[in-house]
C-alpha cells in the first residue's frame, strides 16, 4: 500500500476502542524513572547500554525527574533511611505510573534480613512486576518491561490504579 | 598468623597517637573500629575495646592499637584534630556502638539515620529489629558552622543551598551532598552518607565463613571478584594456609580483571556525564564481554561468589585462555579508542584539569588509598608495598599522578587498566598445572561424588556446611589493593565457625569523607566530575 498518497483514507473510518488507542501509545513509549541504588542499577546499565538495548522495545528515553516518567524502575537495596526518599519519588509521578522491583532486595530485602534494609519495597509503594535474581540478568529486565507492557493492553486507560493501597508510610 | 595490637590506656590514647604519628611516623589512619565483648567467651576487663590500626609513613608496618573503654558514655578523646580521616570513622564508631568521643565537632550518626534508636552493632541489638524512618534530615545543622567558619552569609552573600543527591543520575547510588552555593560556585559543602548502609557487618556475625563470601561480592559489585579473594585471603592467614599456585594465579588472573572492569565502569559513567556518550560504548561493551567470560567460569555474570576459604569452588574451563584473550583484545581495542578521543579533546582537559586537586599530604591525612592516591604522587599499592601472591615476580609497573586533580585520577585509571592487562598476560603464560585448593578437609570441600560414594566424605561435607571453617582464636587486620584502594578486613575470631566480628575498611568510605572538602570553591559541574574521579561505589562506603 502507497501511504504517499495522502488522499487515499480521506474518506475511511476506523473504529476502535478509546482504552486500545491510547494503551497502544502508552505501550511503545514507557519512559522510565530509574532509582537505582546498588548492585542491580549496574545490570540496568548493561540493559539501557547498546547490546541489550531497551530502546528495542520502546522504554529508553531515561528521566531524571520522577515528574517526567510513568515507570519506577526501583534497582537495588532499599534501606529504611532511603524509603521516604522511594515515597516522595513514587508520589511526584503523574498518574498513569507503573513499578518494577528489580532484584531480591527491591522485591523482598533478599538476603539483607537486618536491622536497616527496608523487607521489599511493596511496603512502601505498591509493586507491579517483581524480577527474581540478585542481580537479575539483562534479559530479566527486559522481559519486566515486556510484562508492564502486557498489563496496560488490559487496563482501562483513565482510570486512576492503586487507590487502595496503604504503603507503611502513608499515614505518618 | 594474628595482628599484634598494643594495648593502651584510654586517656592516653591522644598522645600515644600523637606520637606514633609525629615520632615514630604512623602517619595514616586506616581504620577506627570497635568490638562488644558482650558474648566472649573469656570477657576482657571492659565491654568495650577500641581498635584503631594505623600505617607508617614508608607503608611497610602496620601498628594497631587497642583501647578498653571504661565508661561508653564518657567515652575517649577524639582523634580528628590529628587525621582528618578520623572524623568519620569516629562517627561511625559512635553510630553503631554508642562510644563517645569527646572533642569531637560533629559526633552525630552516619549510616543510620536520625529517627533510629539503639546501636546495631552491639551484641543486644537483636538483627532483625528494623526501624521505619519517615523523614529526611535537612543537615543544616552540618551547614550553618561551616558557613559559620567561612564568615558567609545565607542572606547577605546571596547563597542558595541545593541538594545533589540523594537521587541523582550523577550520584553513582544514593548519595546526598548538601552545597551551598555563590552563583555556580561551591563555597561549602556536607555530604551524607548511608543511604546504601545494608548491614554487612552485623550478617556477618550470623553467618559462617563462606556464607559471607556472597555478602563481599555485593560491597564493591563492579569489581566482586575482588573482595571475594580479600576476605579469603585474610581468613587463610589467620589460618595460617596458602593456596597451591594454580589457585594463587587463578587468583592474580580474576583480580587484575576485575580491576580492568571497575575502572572500565568507572571511567565510562564519569566520561557519560562529562557527555563523551561514545566512549562510554567504547568503554562499557568490552565490559560486557568480561562478563560474559566470567558468566562461563563462574555462573554469574556481577556477583560472582567465586572463592571459598582455602581455594575457590572449581577450575578454570578447557579453552578458558582463547576466551580470555578475545575480551583483552576487545578491552584493548575500547580503551585505544577512547583514549584517542580525549587525549587531545580540548573540552575533556580543560574541563578536568586542576580541578579539585588533592596535594599528597592531604591524601594521606583524608585516608586516601589506590588509584586516588597514586594520582596525588603518593607511589604506595600494597602489590609493591607488601607483596602476595607472587605480584613482586610480574613486570609491571606503579602509576603514579602528579597533582592529584580529577584529570590525574581518571588518568591513572586508563594507565592503570594496560598495567594489569600486562599481569593477566604473564599469569596465563607462567598458569602452573596441579591443585587450586588447600587439600585439607577440614576447610575445603571433599569432591561430590566422594561425599555420594564414602561416609568419612560424606560427614566431612557436613560438619563443614553446618560448622563452617573453624578459625583460630585471635584478630587480624588483612588488606589487599582492590580496584579502588587498601579494602581490609578486620577480623574478630572466638575459635568457631562463625565470626566475632568482621569489620571492612572501605576505601570508597574515606574517599567520600574527603568528597565535601575537595570540591569548594568549584563549580557543580566540576563536583559531579570529581565524584566520577574517586570512583564512589555505594555499596562498599555504606556496606
Amino acid at each position: 500500500m502507497d501511504l504517499s498518497n495522502t488522499h487515499m483514507l480521506d474518506d475511511a473510518v476506523v473504529t476502535t476502542k478509546i482504552d486500545a488507542v491510547v494503551n497502544w501509545g502508552r505501550e511503545a513509549s514507557l519512559w522510565p524513572f530509574v532509582f537505582g541504588t546498588a548492585c542491580c542499577a549496574i545490570e540496568f546499565m548493561a540493559t539501557a547500554a547498546s547490546r541489550y538495548d531497551i530502546s528495542r522495545f520502546g522504554a529508553e528515553v531515561l528521566r531524571f525527574s520522577p515528574r517526567h516518567a510513568d515507570l519506577l524502575v526501583v534497582a537495588g537495596t532499599v534501606s529504611y533511611k532511603q524509603a521516604p526518599i522511594l515515597k516522595q519519588i513514587y508520589d511526584q509521578m503523574p498518574e498513569p505510573k507503573w513499578v518494577i522491583a528489580v532484584g531480591a532486595c527491591a522485591s523482598t530485602g533478599g538476603f539483607y534480613d537486618n536491622y536497616t534494609t527496608l523487607q521489599g519495597i511493596d511496603e512502601i509503594v505498591p509493586v507491579d512486576v517483581y524480577v527474581a535474581g540478585c542481580p537479575p540478568r539483562p534479559e530479566a529486565i527486559l522481559d519486566a518491561v515486556l510484562d508492564i507492557q502486557r498489563q496496560l493492553k488490559r487496563e482501562e486507560s483513565f482510570e486512576v490504579r492503586n487507590t487502595e493501597f496503604k504503603g507503611k508510610l502513608d499515614d505518618v | 598468623m594474628m595482628s599484634n595490637f598494643i594495648m593502651i590506656d584510654a586517656l592516653e590514647i591522644f598522645q600515644t597517637i600523637k606520637d606514633a604519628k609525629e615520632k615514630d611516623g604512623f602517619t595514616f589512619l586506616l581504620d577506627i573500629t570497635c568490638i562488644d565483648n558482650l558474648h566472649k567467651k573469656y570477657p576482657a576487663s571492659t565491654r568495650f575495646e577500641l581498635v584503631y590500626i594505623l600505617r607508617h609513613s614508608e607503608f611497610k608496618e602496620t601498628k594497631i592499637f587497642k583501647v578498653a573503654v571504661v565508661d561508653e558514655e564518657v567515652g575517649v578523646e577524639s582523634i580528628s584534630s590529628l587525621f582528618d580521616s578520623a572524623d568519620w570513622a569516629e562517627r561511625e564508631v559512635y553510630d553503631q556502638y554508642g562510644i563517645n568521643f569527646e572533642n569531637h565537632k560533629m559526633l552525630k550518626r552516619l549510616l543510620n539515620h536520625m529517627e533510629f534508636e539503639g546501636h546495631p552493632l552491639r551484641k543486644d541489638y537483636e538483627i532483625t529489629k528494623g526501624q521505619y524512618c519517615t523523614t529526611s534530615q535537612d543537615m543544616m545543622d552540618e551547614m550553618k558552622p561551616l558557613l559559620k567558619d567561612r564568615e558567609l552569609d545565607m542572606q547577605k552573600d546571596d547563597l542558595m543551598i541545593v541538594n545533589l543527591g540523594p537521587s541523582h543520575p550523577a550520584s553513582h547510588g544514593t548519595i546526598r551532598t548538601l552545597a551551598a552555593l555563590d552563583g555556580e560556585k561551591i563555597v561549602a559543602a556536607a555530604s551524607e552518607v548511608g543511604y546504601l548502609h545494608r548491614g554487612f557487618e552485623k550478617s556477618c556475625e550470623n553467618h559462617n565463613y563462606n556464607q559471607i563470601i556472597p555478602y563481599t561480592d555485593r560491597l564493591n559489585y563492579c569489581s566482586a571478584l575482588m573482595n571475594n579473594i580479600a576476605f579469603a585471603k585474610t581468613v587463610e592467614e589467620m589460618m595460617d594456609i596458602t593456596l597451591p599456585d594454580r589457585g594463587i594465579f587463578i587468583r592474580v588472573i580474576l583480580a587484575e580483571l576485575s580491576r580492568v572492569i571497575d575502572h572500565l565502569v568507572c571511567l565510562a559513567a564519569g566520561l557519560l556525564d562529562m557527555g563523551g556518550q561514545t566512549n562510554y560504548w567504547y568503554l562499557f561493551n568490552p565490559r560486557n564481554d568480561a562478563y560474559d567470560f566470567l558468566s562461563k567460569l563462574t555462573g554469574a555474570r556481577l556477583t560472582n561468589s567465586y572463592m571459598r576459604i582455602g581455594g575457590m569452588t572449581h577450575d578454570l574451563y578447557d579453552g578458558w585462555q582463547s576466551d580470555l584473550e578475545d575480551v583483552l583484545t576487545k578491552i584493548d581495542f575500547g580503551i585505544t579508542e577512547s583514549l584517542k578521543m580525549i587525549t587531545h579533546n580540548r573540552i575533556y582537559n580543560d574541563r578536568i584539569q586542576d580541578i579539585s586537586p588533592v596535594s599528597s599530604k592531604q591524601a594521606i591525612s583524608y585516608g586516601f588509598t589506590g588509584p586516588n592516591l597514586r594520582a596525588s604522587g603518593v607511589a604506595y599499592d600494597l602489590r609493591f608495598a607488601k607483596p602476595h601472591y607472587y605480584y613482586d615476580t610480574f613486570d609491571f609497573d606503579m602509576v603514579v599522578g602528579s597533582v592529584g586533580d580529577t584529570y590525574d585520577r581518571m588518568m591513572v585509571r586508563f594507565e592503570e587498566m594496560n598495567e594489569s592487562m600486562k599481569i593477566i598476560k604473564q599469569a596465563v603464560k607462567r598458569m602452573p598445572s596441579g591443585d587450586i585448593n588447600v587439600n585439607d578437609r577440614r576447610i575445603t570441600m571433599p569432591k561430590k561424588s566422594c561425599v555420594y560414594g564414602g561416609i568419612e566424605d560424606m560427614m566431612n561435607q557436613f560438619m563443614l556446611v553446618t560448622d563452617g571453617v573453624k578459625v583460630p582464636e585471635g584478630e587480624h587486620y588483612g588488606a589487599f589493593e582492590a580496584a579502588n584502594g587498601e579494602l581490609g578486613f578486620y577480623i574478630v575470631s572466638d575459635g568457631s565457625g562463625t565470626p566475632y566480628k568482621v569489620k571492612v575498611r572501605p576505601p570508597s568510605f574515606y574517599h567520600m569523607s574527603a568528597y565535601p572538602k575537595i570540591i569548594e570553591n568549584y563549580q557543580v559541574a566540576d563536583a559531579i566530575m570529581t565524584l566520577g574521579s574517586l570512583n564512589i561505589i555505594a555499596g562498599e562506603m555504606d556496606r
